[in-house]
């Protein structure tokens, strides 16, 4: 489980990009990575911080595809549905995969153990479909790594 | 005697069970009472042999491959020989690398990535030092000189670029390199970062010296967590050899995207650098007067950035000397999708893509026929086999209504539904648009629609002129690449296989 908010380590990450310029998304991978999302309550102490508004901070939160406002499972699994992996049959694969766990695209389960996100290529294109589960990347996916993947999320 | 073995750290060969691979032989050989040295190295790029392990022996390294964790008590206990059925010999005599001019990837897949020593003791660092023996202008007149044309798509010449911002007083130039390389079918940036990554530093420190810039930024997309980390790890290096620092007088520093593909278009890329939302600049001014903080800034591509040192290493000439028309040197081609041996294929311009698919990649992994290709990623054109002899050279496929991009080759065999792929353009476009401008923003989201209703049989003739139409507008009326190149697919796609966008659909029907 991410720790709930604290202002003071939010502080700390702030302090740790002090003086770096353009550092609003480095700072934005900390807090997601300390609080598994970028919680409302950081958007206006990093405004703050950078002299930003709070509508800017916001923008850029929204604007990109990596940053949650709420957090995901417990794992998450990131399947490609780019081109390559289309070719591959990588859709109908990520199907099973959504029927299996009874998930939507970027639905998390009710017991919180697994979000499945879509990803626009992971550059494993000559070994397609391709994957991405808790960081780590699974290529040339087929009914075993469905296996594998239902294993690893318990 | 201690047996050197070496297993790819490549997050390709990862993804099919490399760890594995490299800690079964470390328990396995401790159990048989072998002494072995594991040494992880980057990928040699033959996919389809992945993971493929290398043996050090008197006679040279021999290669076995797909290595599963499984195999390695058999390839211990038989002592590697070469009766093994995973034995493939000599990695070098393997037709797919030797039919290969290896300059960019020369040392990718042969040394551990992260030990300078290594890189110095096969070539690395003579860049840099032949850069500083002619001087800035000089390094510039060589870059020039060797034709060298940005690899990320737009194929400008990175002789003038660096000119124009060594042309430009300021108190502070900046280099930014590319590496979010988002382009389905693509994976050199990703391969030469995680293998041979004090290649892009040196790179990027010949660019600054060049130029007049003492900073560099790599900003490397969040789908690479691999690339990140070794590039990081590199960057320590660096500083600690001096070859980056205060006595080089050039420092890098990597920064992570956050999963937004305009972000590969260069001033969408510096924004989003500033800390801002990635929205594309009009153009004026250039990046290379006003770019990262309004100071000038060469943007190249990773791959622009690691052909620079052996330009210089080797001399413009040897480099130009390569290639076609106005195409010169080599091209990492990334053979992908639903092909036989896909991978990376280095290879001087000029190649037809019908070598490329059918020779060099073996086919369809499926075993069908190959129906289409598209060359350049989501925003690259759609061939079919009539336009197989055409060569691969920039102006070649704008001759043919299609691009080269960043040399992205994913093939798709004759199950593939066009009208779908061609509503897949158009539906990524409407993902990923920045929002600036309206072809783009409104435009993708219509054109998605308008396709929907031609699958659906709906007033085909109609509906396709208004697709045509709309990818006019695109084409013509965005501000970046993203608007204004995914016409490409969805014009090539309705042009080259008219029929798939006029027939009734039996299994949608049947779903």
């Amino acid at each position: 489980m991410s720790p709930a908010w604290d202002e003071a380590r939010a502080q700390d990450i702030l302090r740790r990009h002090s003086g770096r310029k353009g550092a609003l998304l480095p700072i934005l991978h900390d807090i997601q990575a300390e609080f598994g999302c970028v919680p409302a309550p950081a958007i206006p102490v990093i405004a703050h911080t950078l002299n930003l508004t709070r509508a800017e901070v916001h923008g850029v939160v929204s604007f990109y595809h990596d940053f949650r406002e709420k957090p995901a499972g417990r794992h998450v699994l990131k399947l490609c549905r780019a081109e390559a992996c289309q070719s591959m049959n990588g859709e109908a694969f990520a199907q099973q995969v959504l029927e299996r766990f009874d998930l939507d695209w970027g639905g998390t389960t009710p017991d919180g153990r697994l979000t499945i996100e879509p990803i626009y290529c992971l550059g494993l294109c000559a070994s397609s479909p391709s994957a991405m589960l808790d960081g780590q990347p699974m290529a040339r996916l087929d009914q075993d790594s469905l296996d594998e993947i239902a294993r690893e999320v318990g | 005697m201690t047996t050197k073995i070496f297993v790819p750290c490549d997050a390709a060969a990862r993804a099919v069970g490399a760890d594995k691979v490299a800690a079964a032989l470390v328990s396995e050989a401790k159990r048989l009472g072998r002494a072995v040295e594991i040494v992880r190295t980057g990928s040699r790029g033959l996919f389809w042999l992945e993971p493929m392990i290398e043996v050090q022996t008197p006679a040279g390294r021999i290669a076995f491959g797909p290595v599963k964790a499984k195999d390695v008590t058999d390839l211990l206990t038989s002592d590697f020989s070469a009766g093994h059925r995973l034995h493939l010999g000599r990695p070098e005599e393997l037709p797919f690398l030797k039919r290969q001019t290896r300059i960019n990837f020369a040392r990718c897949g042969i040394i551990d990535p992260l030990s300078l020593a290594g890189y110095r003791a096969h070539g690395g660092g003579r860049g840099i030092e032949r850069a500083r023996s002619l001087g800035a202008a000089g390094t510039v007149e060589e870059v020039t000189k060797s034709g060298l044309r940005g690899r990320g798509g737009a194929g400008f010449p990175t002789g003038i670029k660096w000119k124009t911002v060594a042309d430009t007083a300021a108190d502070q130039k900046y280099i930014v390199c590319n590496a979010d390389e988002g382009d389905s079918g693509t994976f050199a940036d990703r391969m030469i970062m995680e293998g041979d990554p004090f290649l892009l530093i040196e790179g990027m420190a010949i660019a600054g010296f060049a130029v007049g810039a003492t900073k560099g930024y790599v900003y490397i997309r969040s789908e690479y967590p691999d690339a990140i980390r070794t590039m990081e790890r590199a960057v320590v290096l660096a500083e600690a050899d001096g070859m980056l620092g205060p006595e080089a007088g050039f420092d890098i520093e990597i920064r992570e995207g956050a999963g937004a593909y305009v972000c590969g278009e260069e001033t969408s890329l510096l924004e989003s650098l500033e800390g801002k939302r990635g929205q594309v600049r009009a153009k004026p001014p250039l990046p290379a007067h006003k770019g990262l903080f309004g100071k000038p800034t060469v943007i190249n591509n990773v791959l622009s950035l690691v052909t620079v040192p052996a330009v210089l290493a080797d001399g413009a000439k040897h480099y130009a000397d390569l290639g076609m028309g106005r195409s010169r040197g080599t091209m990492p081609i990334q053979l992908a999708g639903n092909i036989k041996h896909g991978g990376l294929f280095e290879a001087p311009f000029g190649m037809t893509l019908g070598e490329l698919v059918d020779d060099i990649g073996g086919g369809t992994h499926s075993g069908r026929p190959v129906r289409a290709v598209q060359v350049g990623g989501p925003l690259g054109a759609y061939f079919p086999r009539g336009l197989f002899d055409t060569p691969f050279d920039y102006e070649a496929f704008a001759a043919r209504d299609g691009l080269i991009g960043h040399a992205g080759v994913v093939v798709f065999d004759d199950t593939v539904d066009m009208a779908r792929q061609a509503r897949f353009a158009m539906e990524f476009c409407a993902i990923e648009s920045c929002g600036k401008c309206t072809p783009c923003r409104i435009g993708s989201t219509r054109g998605m629609e308008t396709i929907d209703k031609i699958i659906r049989g709906e007033r085909t003739e109609a509906n396709l002129a208004i697709v045509t139409d709309l990818c006019q507008t695109m084409k013509f009326g965005s501000l970046c690449a993203l608007g204004g190149f995914t016409p490409y697919p969805v014009l090539s796609a309705i042009k080259h296989f008219p029929e798939d966008f006029n027939r009734p659909r039996l299994a949608a029907a049947a779903e």
